[in-house]
């Protein structure tokens, strides 16, 4: 069962009766983007798998310091995944065919067009900026993890590091030092192969397809990105097919809202029940955490300050 | 047409590499075209903050190459080859300027770089790597195609304090953990 289905389910059978409208307005899901919103183009044909741009990130953002140097390249070994300790990593991917080299392909938040984890906030921490970023406010955020269920890239994270702050990470495009002053992100500026490039997204997409026409070898015919979840601010070009280096190709081409606004007619009750219970499941979290075990059956135990 | 075939006759001379008399006379070529004095070395990222600037040897590349034009595109040396420049610079004759810096940009995702791009339709280079992208793609790309020269970043650049610290390499790398990269 796909996350976002168990939240849905989660949801809806829980939903006794149809509640009116929410405070969103959702519109019919055709939503293109701001028309001036900006995106990457991943190239993951120029992508040397530096990790040049997980140091800038790391800096840029305040990261807590790496486990080992951004020099290791042993990290390869695994496939990491991004974490409230890393917004971006570069994953490497062995192609099937013989003689073909591997493929490096960076990730971080895709900024959607429209984002699943805004909709899924109750408490409406998640803003699309008109620059194309997705952003939070963590002073909002109260923790109750929807956004990580409902992110068809498994994107957001949480830190613990306030035991009573619990606060998404994710990577924001850099938008409070960089975005909003016209500025490129810190993990574009500094890659050395410009293997990320930084524009209006309705150009990149222009970009990408003329890449592809130009040099067909070069690549396999498809611009990530540009149809999936009903479209992504940070775009694919690759010389392998998207599953060949693990972009889900099983997703939709309507945006995650599609989905799930049939049933956020049922927010207003989530929203007098979710806040509750996930109070109490944050105070059991930090408590287990204070004693290093995990104990799911202490929901009894539940009491609020 | 004649300009295009004395291309195709001088780019198959060099391929197949006759007489060494002959090479070293092609070789010549593009200096004899030019009528400028070639840089035997250039130096470059002089204004780099977390690397130092660095020697390259241009004298050395100009000997390994087997064409002027497999770095500086159509600008210098014998006609274009490449079936998309073709198309526009059949006949295109010599720049002015052959110089990296000449034509790709500092600062390609600048506020003024990408507002250029959206008022001027008329741009045709619209996907023009900035200058870091153009150089690290030029060397690395050969270097990795003929496995031959340097594709690591501290096999040209030495890192300086900065670049240190952003890597957390050097005097900045972790020490509390193992260099695993598993934590704990
Ligand atoms: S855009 Fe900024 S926050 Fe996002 S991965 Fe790049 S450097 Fe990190
Ligand atoms: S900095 Fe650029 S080339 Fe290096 S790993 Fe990141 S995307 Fe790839």
């Amino acid at each position: 069962m796909k996350r976002r289905d168990f939240l849905k389910a989660c949801l809806v059978s829980g939903a006794t009766a149809s509640l009116g409208m929410t405070g969103k307005a959702w519109g019919s899901g055709s939503f293109e983007g701001y028309p001036d919103g900006m995106g990457v183009l991943v190239d993951t044909t120029r992508c040397i798998g530096c990790r040049s741009c997980e140091a800038a990130c790391n800096k840029e953002q305040k990261l807590p310091e790496p486990a080992s140097s951004f020099d290791d390249k042993s990290v390869f070994k695994e496939t990491r995944r991004t974490d409230e300790n890393a917004l971006t990593v570069v994953n490497r991917y062995e192609p099937q065919e013989q003689g073909k080299g591997p493929v490096y392909r960076k990730q971080q938040c895709n900024h959607c067009n429209e984002p699943a984890c805004l909709t899924s906030c109750f408490v409406n921490a998640y803003t699309k900026t008109k620059e194309g970023a997705v952003i939070y406010n963590s002073k909002i955020c109260v923790g109750c993890r929807n956004c990580m269920i409902a992110c068809p890239f498994n994107m957001p994270a949480y830190s613990y590091s306030s035991a009573f702050n619990p606060v998404v990470k994710k990577c924001i495009f850099c938008y409070d030092t960089r975005l909003k002053v016209g500025r490129p992100p810190a993990c574009v500026e500094i890659c050395p192969q410009e293997a990320l490039t930084f524009g209006h997204r309705k150009d990149l997409i222009k970009v990408a397809h003329e890449r592809i026409r130009e040099t067909p070898d070069r690549y396999h015919d498809h611009v990530y990105g540009e149809k999936e979840c009903g479209g992504t601010g940070w775009l694919y070009l690759s010389s392998l097919s998207p599953e060949q280096i693990a972009l889900d190709t099983s997703l939709s081409n309507d945006p995650i809202i599609s989905n799930v606004k049939d049933f956020l007619g049922t927010v207003p009750m989530v929203l007098t029940i979710w806040p509750a219970l996930f109070s109490g499941i944050h105070l059991l979290a930090t408590r287990n955490k204070d004693h290093g075990h995990e104990h799911a059956n202490h929901g009894q135990e539940d009491s609020k300050p | 047409m004649n300009a295009r075939q004395k291309g195709d006759i001088t780019m198959r001379a060099y391929r197949f590499r006759p007489s060494p008399a002959l090479m070293i006379l092609l070789m010549l070529v593009p200096a004899v075209c030019l009528g400028i004095s070639i840089p035997d070395t250039i130096t470059l990222n002089d204004k780099g903050t977390l690397y130092e600037p660095f020697p390259f040897n241009h004298a050395k590349h100009v000997r390994d190459a087997k064409e002027c034009s497999d770095c500086h595109h159509h600008t210098t040396g014998t006609l274009v080859e490449d079936p998309n420049c073709v198309r526009c610079h059949r006949n295109s004759g010599e720049a002015k300027t052959v110089t990296c810096r000449g034509c790709h940009s500092r600062s390609p995702f600048s506020v003024a770089s990408l507002k250029e791009l959206s008022s001027n339709e008329k741009i045709y280079h619209r996907d023009k790597p900035g200058l870091k992208g153009a150089m690290h793609q030029a060397c690395i790309g050969c270097h990795s195609k003929q496995a031959a020269g340097p594709v690591g970043c501290e096999d040209c650049h030495t890192r300086k304090k900065a670049g240190h610290a952003l890597y957390n390499s050097g005097e900045f790398t972790p020490k509390t953990r193992t260099a695993t990269g598993h934590g704990h």
